[in-house]
């Protein structure tokens, strides 16, 4: 399986996520934001950091760089791209996913564990997870995703929900939602579900030493739904 | 504006310091040679009342490639990896505009760390505020820690470590110190000597503005009334830019162009040229026309003496500008040749054609000031004869309580959680530790770090505080598994013009030197921070000190958590029952006088070194060291990590119950370790000649003392974390 990671001016997850594509098998290749063609890709990820510092909206320069064109066509034609952080911020600044990424709710930026409740499993991205809660890491201080009323039953009704954020038994409750966002969403997908955005970093845990193991779980089964 | 001595003084310097420049040059200097005079001779630059006291440090030792002297220190941790690193203040601009103030300091010591070619892999940092209470705190301690965030998460390095302290003593003069490691391979270190004649003199990175101008100045005076109209000497930090330069920068280290790095950090274009030629012993000629500048008819004075952040000089290969200016165009940055190098053995300054300075360089540098101050000793206080009676009524589990939510013992959870600590993937041990643990990547080694200080007992006694803090630094790497290496220290201090302030900073440097030499801890970089006064009141004396030890094999790491009931729990070190300037005296008994206690360097390398022992041979499930608040503080924090609880039993001691469980004696560990090894261990203790004391089992919840008072952890926990938290939200 072949995968590509965009750097940006300002993206830091870069090489972690490298790491862990290559940790699971994917040959990846680093790709420049301002080349104009993607390698052949089964998968294209959009890692976290600060694209072009994120003084402007965050996500929103980088949407318009170079290879976004590339990024963009790719995904309206099928095929697989993951935005995690910065890169759902970048996502959504596309189109390519509905909705707005506002500050936290508390002004602050949080780093730490956290419980998802998969919402969808009729995708490539979760199917065949056997578990219905994921152990994820957060790190972002714009991570309280927003959408209109009108939205938010499209997205319902068209089941692009992703993951929600609960607590280690699966409850969905506001007090287990770390930033936010409305009913708790960490992440959602374009309408075809080939197209993921989401804050949780899966690439922060892949090994026990680190944070946890979850990350391992969703590579694994990412890359084996790919084959 | 041309130069006299009025104006000299105005800039900081000194009647008899201006008089000394005129004869130098034998001649009056003008108004932009005045300004590079103030920025080299200011105490940030120069040294001048510290230098002969830190010439007294340890600093040398097997494992270290680079001591004292260059941006940072450089050790080695085998198979041709070095770790890069330094602490730094930014106490006097965080001050006055707590979020760049933070910021900037993080940005200048990553740059400092990355200019030695090290890509930064952790940072830490030690902040100190007032009394919770004073108008100022609270919007301070948010400032810095957004700010510290702010710059940090931006980079992508992760925080993975640090201490925070409040102490009515920085009502006026709040303390920031940012620490960073970098790693890099032994053979790609780049340092800042000049070499080689016509070499082209590179600007790279952020155009040069107005901002920060004698910020290294305004950080070697004391504070005042109009400390606000000082605002503009703070520099404002793009971290984002600073990413660029990190990766461009590393991107031109990986060939072979670079002759000479330096950041321009304190006095800017300035100090950093002036050091290059020195170090080289060569001169330096620039065109400040070819500066970058953001602004418009921006005067050769202030280009000089900007503290714009985020840029560097590079003395290049002739013949390579070509090739490193694609590496900067590709990343957005500014890449200009801006001059060369000389024999001259001046700086030449060169302005819309005309010559606007011409200083020999050994004027600024070798000729600078040095001041052997006058200082005070500091005699050791007389003990304090506490009253049984006052101790009878006391309630143990209340008194412990009260001490968990203390600010300076309480969970800092608020803070770090602000602060990104697992961006690239290698943090093993977070902040909340006894150290911060980072892999090194695509390795089995880890290296840990750690930051503390210890102002009470180096205000009690100077020296003996000073021993402390290293030995608390030297405990808190061994806590995790990791054989101490070398330290840095960042010496935050009053004014060194005030007898009491001099001794107590010539007393602690003996102290942290006689232990750093005792422990074989050497320094290895390092900052002096003085002035740290608001009219004439001073700080209590606050040596920081960032400790950096190796772990070989990161998977016998150990955390604090306790792990399974039935272990049982030692502590290591004798326990004599010393409460004088303890956490339980000055905040319980509310009793702040009476010495510290004592140091014993023997106990501490050997209990140490024979803890180190039991870990490397896997006999140790978890570990944490004693410090303020005692056995029984350190054990609550074990307990309320590990979510588990103890059946305490105090030996039988002379000494009571209050002062064996709050007693801050030091070179004490706690340490839990399974039953079966109980023999193995206690005979590796004894044979080692080190004192322990059994102290009880590992239970589910509970903490039970003497089997008579009992506690939930949950209880313990709610103490613990909710002081700052809800302090912050009010």
């Amino acid at each position: 399986m072949k995968s590509s990671v965009i750097t940006f001016p300002g993206s830091n997850c870069d090489r972690d996520m490298d790491v862990a594509l290559k940790k699971f098998g994917f040959k990846n290749k680093m790709v420049w934001h301002d080349d104009t063609e993607l390698p052949k890709s089964d998968l294209v990820v959009l890692p976290g950091g600060f694209s072009y510092g994120d003084y402007l909206r965050c996500g929103s320069m980088a949407s318009k760089s170079k290879i976004m064109k590339s990024v963009m066509n790719f995904a309206n034609s099928g095929g697989m791209v993951m935005g995690i952080c910065n890169g759902f911020q970048i996502l959504v600044e596309t189109g390519l996913v509905p909705g707005v990424l506002l500050r936290n709710k508390y002004l602050e930026f949080i780093c730490k564990n956290v419980f998802v409740k998969i919402k969808n499993k009729k995708n490539t991205f979760f199917k065949n997870i056997d578990n219905d809660v994921l152990e994820f890491h957060i790190a972002h201080n714009e991570g309280n995703y927003f959408c209109t009323k009108d939205q938010l039953k499209e997205i319902e009704d068209n089941e692009q929900v992703a993951i929600n954020y609960c607590d280690k038994d699966g409850k969905t409750e506001e007090q287990f939602n770390p930033n936010g966002s409305i009913k708790n969403i960490a992440g959602i997908f374009n309408k075809e579900k080939n197209v993921l955005g989401m804050m949780p970093h899966p690439e922060r845990m892949i090994d026990l030493s680190l944070s946890g193991e979850d990350g391992s779980l969703f590579f694994n089964n990412l890359i084996n739904n790919l084959k | 504006m041309t130069a006299n001595e009025q104006v000299a003084i105005d800039h900081g310097l000194k009647k008899d310091e201006y008089a000394k420049i005129c004869k130098l040059l034998k001649r009056t200097p003008n108004i932009t040679e005045l300004g590079i005079f103030s920025a080299m001779w200011n105490e940030h630059c120069s040294y001048k009342s510290s230098r002969l006291h830190l010439k007294k440090l340890p600093t040398k030792g097997k494992q270290v490639i680079q001591g004292p002297g260059e941006n940072a220190g450089v050790i080695d941790i085998g198979d041709d990896d070095a770790i890069v690193f330094k602490i730094e203040s930014h106490n006097h601009p965080s001050f006055i505009e707590p979020y760049q103030g933070a910021a900037t300091g993080v940005g200048g010591i990553m740059r400092d760390v990355f200019t030695m070619g090290a890509r930064p892999i952790a940072n830490l940092n030690s902040i100190h505020f007032g009394s919770p209470q004073h108008k100022k705190t609270k919007n301070l301690l948010r400032g810095v820690v957004h700010g510290i965030g702010g710059y940090g998460n931006c980079m992508g390095v992760p925080t993975v470590a640090g201490q925070t302290n409040f102490d009515s003593s920085y009502n006026g003069n709040i303390l920031v110190n940012a620490m960073t490691l970098g790693l890099v391979k032994k053979d790609k270190i780049f340092y800042s000597k000049a070499a080689g004649l016509n070499k082209p003199v590179i600007y790279v990175g952020s155009k040069t503005g107005r901002d920060g101008i004698h910020g290294a100045s305004m950080a070697s005076a004391s504070f005042d009334e109009k400390i606000e109209e000082k605002k503009p000497t703070v520099q404002v930090g793009d971290p984002f830019t600073e990413k660029l330069l990190l990766e461009a920068c590393l991107e031109l280290m990986a060939g072979d162009s670079i002759i000479a790095i330096q950041d321009m950090g304190a006095a800017g274009l300035t100090s950093s040229s002036i050091e290059m030629a020195s170090k080289g012993n060569l001169g330096i000629e620039i065109n400040l026309n070819k500066v970058p500048c953001r602004e418009a008819k921006m005067t050769p004075y202030e280009i000089m003496l900007s503290e714009s952040q985020e840029r560097m000089l590079i003395v290049l290969e002739s013949g390579k500008e070509e090739q490193a200016k694609k590496i900067f165009d590709k990343w957005n940055l500014d890449f200009a040749v801006i001059g060369k190098t000389t024999k001259s053995k001046k700086i030449e300054l060169y302005f819309n054609d005309e010559q606007v300075a011409d200083i020999p360089v050994n004027t600024l540098v070798e000729n600078s000031p040095m001041y052997d101050r006058k200082w005070k000793k500091t005699k050791l206080p007389k003990k304090n004869k506490i009253k049984k009676e006052d101790l009878k009524n006391l309630k143990i589990i209340d008194v412990l309580k009260k001490i968990l939510a203390n600010p300076n013992v309480c969970s800092k959870e608020w803070i770090w959680q602000q602060y990104d600590h697992t961006v690239m993937g290698d943090t093993i041990q977070k902040p909340g530790g006894d150290s911060g643990v980072v892999r090194v990547h695509g390795t089995d080694k880890a290296v840990a770090a750690s930051v503390d200080s210890s102002a009470v007992y180096c205000w009690a006694h100077p020296l003996t505080g000073g021993k402390q803090v290293v030995c608390e630094s030297f405990r808190n790497l061994i806590s995790v598994g990791a054989k101490p290496i070398a330290i840095t220290n960042c010496l935050n201090f009053g004014s060194p013009e005030n007898e009491e302030n001099m001794g107590e900073f010539v007393e602690c440097v003996q102290g942290i030197g006689e232990a750093a030499e005792y422990l074989k801890f050497p320094v290895v970089s390092g900052n002096v921070s003085f002035y740290n006064q608001t009219k004439d009141e001073g700080i209590k004396p606050t040596p920081s000190i960032g400790g950096v030890g190796l772990i070989k094999d990161y998977k016998k790491m150990i955390t604090m958590n306790l792990k399974k009931v039935d272990n049982i729990i030692l502590v290591i070190g004798k326990t004599e029952g010393h409460i004088d300037q303890s956490l339980f005296a000055r905040n319980i008994l509310d009793e702040k006088n009476g010495p510290p206690p004592e140091i014993n360097l023997f106990n501490e390398k050997n209990n140490g070194e024979t803890l180190l022992k039991l870990i490397n041979s896997n006999l140790v499930q978890s570990a944490h060291d004693v410090s303020v608040g005692g056995i029984i503080t350190a054990v609550s924090k074990m307990c309320i990590k590990g979510n588990k609880g103890i059946n305490l039993k105090k030996p039988k001691y002379l000494i009571n119950e209050i002062e064996y469980f709050f007693a801050e004696d030091q070179g004490r560990y706690i340490i839990e370790i399974t039953k079966k090894d109980l023999k193995k261990v206690t005979d590796i203790l004894n044979k080692n000649a080190v004192h322990f004391d059994e102290l009880g089992t590992v239970n589910e919840n509970e903490l039970f003392i003497n089997e008579k008072t009992k506690v939930t952890i949950d209880e313990l926990k709610t103490s613990n974390t909710s002081w700052l938290t809800t302090y912050m939200s009010k």
